[in-house]
């Protein structure tokens, strides 16, 4: 039989806090994907929600391409608060 | 050869290696740096599924309702494991299917530990204490492997052995502080499974074919021969708690290395158990492939449901 889809499983530890990528596992459909990845990636009460997604539905932005994707942060400092000289004496900045 | 030592990519590639950087899957990398994972990921992932069975035997007669929990659960673990692992073997290019399938074609290895049997209730503290402290000491520095998903799922692995390895010690520690009969049941689980865990590592350094390039590809941080060694000197003192003998008259603490010096392993035996020859081989992978077979069914069945609701969807 074929391979049964991937899905890439997200764990979010508590309330509040982000769902972050655990991993990922096989499944037949979503909700068998849910259940599984509790019995996977929960054993140890290490979140109290989980999301998944179809590995297959993911765009992301290649290695090869990380110049024309991040260069142009690169000679903007300005973005950054140190920047800026601000004296000593001035609070609350 | 020329070409390859040409190629700039792969000046690139040693580059991040070099400067302990990590490669993620979608990085250009040469083909026998894949390869090389490949065989180890799935060697690895391999032995998570198939180390269930020697403990699984137990899960039935374990001695308490407590001792029953702890070993299902761990038994759970090493499923999870064998998955963490496939799952970044898959980040390769290959299937899990087709990983299982060279499995049980015997193309693919797996621990040669897994195929010696598990004789008494003491293995199970013997396997936790020794067996899991050797994959911990091989898999610690793993959690720094150069290649990302397998570093990853190393690091999750690592945080569920400790459990495996402590319930082990105690567990014997509780035999140890038993009746005579639970010590010399301990010790014979000790006298049994002494030399195997020393095999787990490997061959000696000399006739490791793989190590040299792993090495230098940040794949393995240590030779086989010093993870021995490191496993042996955290090992000893610990066996002065339990009040075990360790089965070598030859073992003794040198001073000038600093170190336990030791017999090692009957090589021949290792590769007599490699190969296929070991006491428990052939029940292994016959369990091994019966429980994938009798799995079908299920997965029939999933699959049957999901086109079931994909058509429901479509024709909403």
């Amino acid at each position: 039989m074929s391979t049964e889809p991937l899905w890439e499983i997200f764990v979010r530890s508590r309330r509040g806090l982000s769902h972050i990528h655990v991993g990922s596992l096989h499944a037949p459909y979503a909700e068998m994907a849910v259940r599984n990845a509790g019995d996977v990636y929960t054993r140890r009460q290490e979140g109290g929600s989980i999301c998944v997604v179809p590995a297959g539905a993911i765009t992301a932005s290649s290695p090869d391409e990380k110049d024309s994707f991040f260069d142009p942060a690169g000679d903007k400092v300005y973005r950054h608060p140190t920047f800026y000289d601000i004296p000593d004496e001035v609070r609350h900045l | 050869m020329n070409s390859t030592e040409t190629d700039p990519r792969e000046a690139a590639f040693q580059d991040l290696i070099d400067a302990d950087g990590r490669v993620e899957p979608r990085d250009w990398m040469p083909d026998d740096y894949r390869r090389s994972l490949v065989r180890q990921i799935a060697q690895h992932a391999h032995s998570e599924i198939i180390g269930m069975q020697p403990e699984g035997n137990w899960i039935t007669r374990a001695p308490s309702l407590r001792r029953k929990a702890i070993l299902m659960a761990k038994v759970q673990d090493e499923a999870g494991h064998g998955l963490y692992l496939y799952a970044a073997a898959e980040t390769l290019g290959v299937s899990r299917d087709e990983l299982l399938d060279l499995l049980h074609a015997g193309k693919q290895k797996y621990s040669s530990i897994f195929n010696y049997p598990t004789l008494t209730w003491a293995d199970m503290g013997a396997i936790g204490w020794l067996v899991d402290g050797a994959a911990i000491t091989n898999q610690v520095p793993l959690c720094r492997c150069s290649y990302g998903p397998y570093a990853r799922g190393m690091v999750r692995i690592c945080k569920e052995e400790s459990f495996h390895q402590r319930q082990g010690f105690e567990s014997l520690l509780t035999l140890c502080r038993g009746t005579p009969a639970q010590r010399a049941m301990a010790q014979d689980a000790l006298d049994r499974w002494w030399y195997p865990s020393l095999a787990m590592f490997g061959p000696p350094d000399g006739e490791s074919t793989h190590t040299g390039t792993s090495m230098a590809w940040g794949i393995k941080r240590f030779s086989n021969d010093e993870l021995r060694q490191k496993f042996v000197d955290m090992t000893v003192p610990q066996s002065h708690v339990l009040g075990l003998t360790i089965p070598d008259p030859e073992l003794r603490w040198n001073d000038d290395r600093g170190h336990y010096d030791f017999t090692p392993p009957d090589w021949d035996e290792l590769r007599r158990v490699i190969s296929g020859d070991g006491p428990c081989n052939r029940q292994r992978m016959e369990h091994r492939v019966a429980a994938h077979a009798g799995g079908e069914w299920v997965r029939e069945a999933a699959a049957a449901y999901a086109a079931k609701r994909r058509a429901a969807e479509a024709t909403a």
